[in-house]
């Protein structure tokens, strides 16, 4: 069977399992850290600025480490932890290595999605200049077909089975990565608060086996009528 | 999978499907096996239905493999199905329709119809062994090679109206893909099996003794009803039936067909034109509006897109709408006409040159062929026990209605063939039909067989019916040649309506002569009507349309201890064989050796003249 459950490798009790097999002594080094930095206050930013502009402007590299700091790269230098400022709570361990995406997966799914409902074909084309009612056209032959591709391949459920616009009320334990708090987010569980969007999770994914010989960078063959 | 299984295929006209149930257990849970098949190019998935088509896959698209096998030139399945669109001379369809097709030699390989000089072609009866073969094989590969599909117990089911012919020729396809233990079941059989089971202990509630069940069976290319009587013996309810249709050529495809091109003809009004391949695009999109329109009343009209065939989707893709009205008009009345109770299909009269090509129906009206079949066996309960001495009206009356094949999913099309009949039935003073729950249409007939597969040996509620034709071999009469005048036939009856599985016909008096060495072909006759001829009656006349022509069948007998050209007399014995085929026989009257006989090859091909092909 082609199918794995994405629970398995998803979820994040198997993640936290995980975390807890990692050999201890890797994990107070990443902890304490984190923990060294704490915000500048705001005048030695100020003046820190200042400087940094001229030292960029005039120093080839310093420029060029600052550069790296501003936008971290994920995955070359993940346990930076400096250059990673939101996982700076105190009592978050550290991660692992972020996982690579399985390409040959996506582009799978993205072929399905190509073969059953034309998406690429749909996202490749500039449709700024067409018509509301041309673009609903080709919408449904875009809906029809992916919705039918998805169906038969995954099986995606709501989160939350409640209405959107429903109180509800989350106890403690909840799932992070299953419900997002946002708004006016502080305090201890239970929280009390209203269903924004009913969340989706996909139960189970079911892609076609490939052959040996399977290219799957070949989103849709080119045609040629003979 | 330790123990032996009960297998039940739906060997379908555009579908396949595969169940399975543990034997030896009256209430073993029924499965279905996720069949493995091409889905794209080099991409494999399981889906319960393997579509009945195949693909022979030119040179340049490299090999076809299968976990199994790393080196196939063909496609069996969904890819079959859908690469096919884009090449039509290389794929084969309809199989079943062309296995039950007299007019030509179904052994010989003549499909696809009309294919490139590369394309190996195969004949019907390969076609349907590759479709069992890639049963058999995703079989094995989920349940490993230990529990071969072969060795199993299987119950293949074909349609009511197959004729002797084309039920050899599928078990010959059967014996093709190694299947050892096999009993075949009549489609319709299936669906009433198939909902015995899911209506559990509550069929009792639907079912009661004097009923006569209609199954009204429309699938993707063909149309087969079927009744079936419902007796008490011994205080017990039993099944029976009592009359099967002809082969109909008529089914959703047709329908999908009909509402495309009425689709194009508003697109041809706006001035756009649509190539062949728009075309069948079309012909998807207004299959997906049609199933909506039929069964969401809430829905009035339906967008119907063709994409564009480039890249860009937008700017060069056509749209176009249907509406409830469309499908009413199109559908409902141009396929499930209201009609009177004594209407009857319309045949166009016989062109004088007869193409190869299956013999569709000519009247799309199904309501019109379903009173021709009630009307047809309207005294089909004449000698039913519980049945005999009511009266009879001019049509056969059903108490009881179930659907199957997809297309019945349609409640407008379903509510109209029920109105229909109770307008009939209401005429002639019977009471309306009840119509029974469907289960799930599309899997009935291979879950029916694996029930049926289950219960056959156990005492589990059985539909008895034996054979639903009467068999004739023709002989001529010596008379003087009159040009132009063909010599009058009598029609010798060898097997009795009825004949049930494992039973003999009595031997005819009357004797044949066989050249030895050479191929003898003898004209065969059959009918669904004439229930009461015996074995050995001769028939000088009978009444149009009760004795239909098929193809011819053919005996050899070796020279064996014989003088090539000596004309030996034997006599035709027919038998009904365990697995549910007609055994034609011909018996030495005069034997060399105890109990000297020759089996009479069915479904010969006809030559020229002999037969004509009609819908």
């Amino acid at each position: 069977m082609a199918s794995y459950n994405v629970e398995d490798s998803l979820s994040p009790d198997v993640l936290k399992d995980r975390r807890h097999k990692l050999p201890h002594s890797s994990r107070p080094r990443y902890h304490s850290r984190v923990t060294d930095l704490a915000p500048l206050p705001f005048t030695t930013r100020l003046w820190f600025a200042w400087a940094c502009f001229f030292r960029v402007l005039f120093d080839g590299l310093f420029a060029a480490r600052a550069f790296q700091v501003r936008e971290p790269p994920l995955v070359e230098s993940p346990p930076e932890p400096v250059k990673l400022p939101e996982k700076t709570a105190p009592e978050k361990p550290a991660v692992e290595k972020p996982k690579e995406a399985d390409s040959t997966a996506a582009l799978q799914l993205l072929a399905l999605l190509q073969r059953e409902g034309r998406l690429v074909d749909f996202l490749q084309q500039d449709i700024a200049t067409f018509p509301d009612a041309e673009i609903g056209a080709a919408v449904r032959v875009v809906h029809e077909g992916c919705r039918k591709a998805l169906r038969s391949h995954l099986d995606i459920d709501p989160i939350r089975s409640e209405d959107e616009g429903a109180k509800v009320t989350l106890e403690a334990g909840f799932s992070a990565s299953e419900i997002k708090l946002t708004g006016d987010v502080k305090g201890k569980p239970p929280y009390r608060g209203t269903l924004q969007h009913r969340g989706w999770k996909a139960k189970r994914i079911q892609l076609p086996k490939l052959t040996a010989d399977h290219d799957s960078s070949i989103l849709a063959p080119a045609e040629v009528e003979l | 999978m330790n123990n032996r299984q009960v297998v039940g295929i739906d060997l379908g006209t555009t579908h396949s499907a595969l169940a399975h149930a543990e034997s030896g257990t009256e209430k073993a849970k029924i499965d279905v096996l996720p069949v493995l098949q091409l889905v794209s190019r080099g991409a494999l998935e399981e889906r319960v239905l393997l579509p009945s088509f195949y693909y022979a896959a030119h040179e340049s698209e490299g090999a076809q493999s299968l976990p199994w096998d790393s080196g196939r030139s063909f496609v069996v399945g969904e890819y079959a199905r859908t690469r096919g669109v884009d090449a039509p001379s290389r794929l084969v369809s309809s199989v079943k329709s062309w296995l039950s097709h007299a007019g030509v030699d179904r052994r010989s390989a003549l499909l696809p119809l009309g294919a490139p000089e590369d394309v190996e072609k195969i004949s019907p009866v390969e076609a349907s062994w590759r479709y069992l073969e890639h049963l058999a094989e995703a079989w094995a590969h989920q349940f490993g090679k230990d529990h071969e599909l072969g060795a199993q117990e299987i119950v293949l089911t074909v349609p009511a109206s197959f004729d002797a012919a084309a039920r050899d020729l599928t078990v010959e396809a059967a014996g093709l893909a190694g299947f050892e233990d096999l009993t075949l079941l009549e489609e319709p059989q299936a669906a009433l099996y198939a909902w015995i089971d899911a209506a559990g202990d509550d069929w009792r509630k639907y079912i009661r003794p004097g009923d006569i069940i209609l199954v009204v069976d429309v699938g993707g290319g063909t149309t087969d009803f079927s009744a079936i009587a419902a007796t008490e013996e011994n205080g017990n309810l039993s099944l029976q039936r009592i009359a099967v249709g002809d082969h109909i050529l008529l089914g959703g495809d047709n329908m999908d067909l009909a509402l495309a091109y009425l689709a194009r003809k508003k697109l041809l009004d706006e001035g756009k034109e649509l190539d062949r391949w728009q075309m069948i695009a079309l012909t998807h999109a207004a299959r997906g509006a049609k199933e909506r329109l039929l069964s969401d009343a809430s829905v009035d009209k339906l967008p119907v897109v063709v994409a564009s065939r480039g890249a860009k989707l937008l700017g060069a893709s056509l749209r176009t709408e249907l509406s409830r009205e469309d499908v009413q008009k199109i559908l409902v009345d141009g396929f499930f006409p209201s009609v009177p109770a004594n209407a009857r299909p319309q045949t166009r009269p016989r062109a004088g040159l007869t193409q190869i090509g299956l013999p569709y129906a000519h009247d799309p009206a199904v309501t019109r062929h379903l009173a021709a079949f009630l009307g047809r066996h309207a005294k089909a309960t004449e000698k039913i026990q519980g049945f005999s001495g009511k009266p009879v009206g001019s049509l056969l009356h059903p108490s009881v209605l179930l659907f199957n094949g997809g297309v019945m999913k349609g409640s407008a099309l379903t509510d109209r063939i029920v109105s229909t009949l109770n307008g009939w039935l209401e005429s002639e003073g019977a009471p309306p039909v009840r119509v029974l729950p469907a289960a799930d249409l599309d899997l009935a007939v291979a879950r029916g067989a694996a029930t049926y597969g289950l219960v056959r040996k156990g005492k589990g509620l059985r539909i008895r019916g034996g054979t639903a034709r009467a068999y004739y071999v023709g002989i001529e009469s010596a008379m003087p040649a009159v040009p132009g005048l063909e010599p009058p036939i009598t029609a010798l009856c060898v097997a009795p309506f009825g004949m049930e599985e494992g039973s003999k016909a009595e031997l005819p008096p009357h004797e044949l002569g066989v050249v030895v060495g050479e191929p003898v072909r003898f004209r065969f006759f059959g009918s669904s009507v004439r229930r009461d001829d015996r074995a050995g009656m001769e028939l000088e006349s009978w009444k149009e349309g009760e004795i239909d022509e098929l193809s011819p069948i053919e005996v050899t007998l070796p020279a064996d201890g014989r003088m090539e050209g000596d004309v030996v007399p034997v006599r035709l014995e027919a038998s009904v064989t365990e697995v549910g085929t007609l055994l034609v026989e011909a018996v030495a009257l005069e034997p060399q050796k105890p109990n000297e006989r020759w089996k009479v090859e069915l479904g010969v091909r006809s030559q020229a003249g002999e037969i004509s092909v009609e819908g």
